[in-house]
């Protein structure tokens, strides 16, 4: 319930007085109230609750945070490390069956 | 989709993985707030990807699991009287009161109806004006906006026949309930993203200070929650304890605004009861004295309702952080999805429906509940 999913704005428009727009959920779209977020504008994400757009996704932050993930441990990487030792470790209590399994292996 | 896949890449979630063995020399606990934090780490086996002795609390913030059982069983009385379109998100159907359910309520003829937004539940209560439509308006800080503009809305337009029936709870109050208790283990929080969204992050350095716990605010995404525990445990290494924003594609310090007003015209500070945990002070939302005429607890008198919890279950210790779903004797035996015994294992936010979503093959019990 307590679900909140990143959606893009595609539409703005105003019902019975209220900020209203509809927002692409990877395809879907849906009704969305946009009072919360007065000057969200066509093309920006949000996350929406319920029927409620509650706060702007901000995209620069979220290419840094990848960026950021990206460079974890590159250094190590180059002299040959002990953290891939811990990480291989790790892969081996990975339990079966769950999402990374394929892709990292 | 955008900003959820890119947040599950198994290679960088690998590197965070390595990062936290590398960071972690000492065993720790910590705990996640919210109950969409804790269906991420159990469906993706995170826990068991950490270091041996570091352990994740499932925390209390699970909103179907916590509203206290009087107010289900005074959802079942309004529910269950005619000339009443009771509204609710779908995972309150199945949530047991003192014996029965909504979703039993339905099927002896109420008119119980499942709503994506409290604002399908307005439309209902315009569309017939002849009955008296009642929203469930539950949830934390998150689900808190969504119910307050409706109410808002009900009052602008003038539609009379629309009530609120409110158990709304807060998060920082949870936290100071956990950290106060004698048999608290928990040294780090990963607080919840969406309920920062809107409330900002200005109600955690006092905590984190008082009871010298970090707290990191973190997202929903496999990355997020790594990424979390990672800045969480850095933290405890260093022996630092402060708030730190993991989550900032989403979180402003401030939060947002106009739904911080919003909730502070149509709702007041109460003290209240968390199903299984007690009652927390001044924990609560209910509508204030300007919205009184929508709350449903004032419009319908249900009054001496006393509520019987079952007796095996243990969600109470299990929303505490204190055991863990198998080791709740019931646990996939007779306490299953469909027949839950206790709220935690209604939601799939709630820690026992998580582990019997995603654990419940798995052997032996032990090799999970140490967490490692
Ligand atoms: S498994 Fe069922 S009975 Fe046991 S604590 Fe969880 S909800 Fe309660």
């Amino acid at each position: 319930m307590c679900l909140a999913v990143p959606g893009k704005v595609v539409e703005i428009r105003e019902e019975d007085g209220t900020r209203m727009g509809q927002v692409d959920f990877g395809g879907v779209l849906k009704d969305v109230c946009l009072e919360y977020l007065p000057d969200l504008q066509v093309g920006e994400y949000t996350i929406v609750h319920v029927g409620f757009a509650l706060q702007r996704l901000d995209e620069e932050s979220a290419m840094q945070s990848l960026e950021l993930y990206r460079k974890l441990g590159a250094l190590e990487e180059e002299f040959g490390d002990q953290w891939g030792l811990a990480a291989r470790q790790a892969g081996e209590r990975r339990p079966p069956g769950t999402d990374w399994e394929e892709a990292s292996q | 989709m955008k900003y959820l896949e890119e947040f599950s890449d198994p290679v960088l979630a690998g590197k965070l993985v390595e990062q936290i063995h590398a960071t972690v020399t000492k065993p720790w606990a910590m705990m996640e707030v919210c109950g969409g934090q804790t269906h991420t780490i159990v469906r993706h086996g995170i826990d068991q990807l950490l270091p041996d002795g570091v352990e994740m609390i499932h925390g209390p913030g699970c909103p179907v699991c916590v509203t206290p059982l009087e107010v289900i069983d005074k959802a079942l009385e309004i529910a269950a009287q005619p000339g009443v379109i009771f509204c609710s998100f779908g995972d309150m159907l199945r949530v047991p009161g003192s014996g029965r359910d909504l979703f039993r309520i339905k099927s002896e003829g109420g008119d119980v109806r499942v709503v994506y937004s409290p604002l399908d539940a307005l439309r209902v209560a315009q569309q017939n004006p002849d009955k008296e439509v009642v929203f469930f308006g539950i949830g934390f800080e998150t689900t808190a906006p969504p119910n307050a503009m409706t109410v808002y809305q009900a009052k602008k337009l003038g539609i009379p026949n629309f009530s609120l029936l409110v158990s709304h709870v807060r998060v920082p109050p949870a936290i100071e309930a956990i950290m106060q208790s004698p048999s608290c283990r928990v040294q780090g929080f990963l607080a919840a993203g969406h309920v920062c969204s809107v409330m900002g992050t200005s109600e955690y350095p006092e905590l984190a200070e008082r009871y010298g716990v970090p707290i990191v605010v973190t997202g929903f995404e496999p990355l997020d929650i790594l990424a979390g525990i990672l800045r969480t445990v850095s933290q405890l290494e260093k022996g630092e304890h402060v708030v730190e924003n993991a989550y900032q594609r989403a979180v402003r310090d401030e939060g947002n605004p106009a739904a911080k007003a919003m909730l502070a015209d149509v709702f007041e500070t109460t003290d209240r009861a968390w199903r299984g945990i007690g009652m927390i002070p001044r924990s609560g939302w209910r509508l204030s004295e300007r919205y009184r005429e929508y709350d449903a607890e004032y419009r319908f008198q249900v009054r001496d309702i006393v509520a019987e919890e079952s007796a095996v279950c243990r969600s109470g210790e299990v929303l505490q952080g204190l055991i863990k779903p198998h080791e709740c004797s019931a646990f996939g035996t007779v306490c299953t999805p469909r027949n839950p015994l206790g709220a935690t294992m209604v939601s799939s936010e709630g820690a026992c429906a998580a582990y019997y979503l995603y654990r419940r093959l798995e052997a032996p019990a032990e090799a999970v509940t140490t967490g490692g």
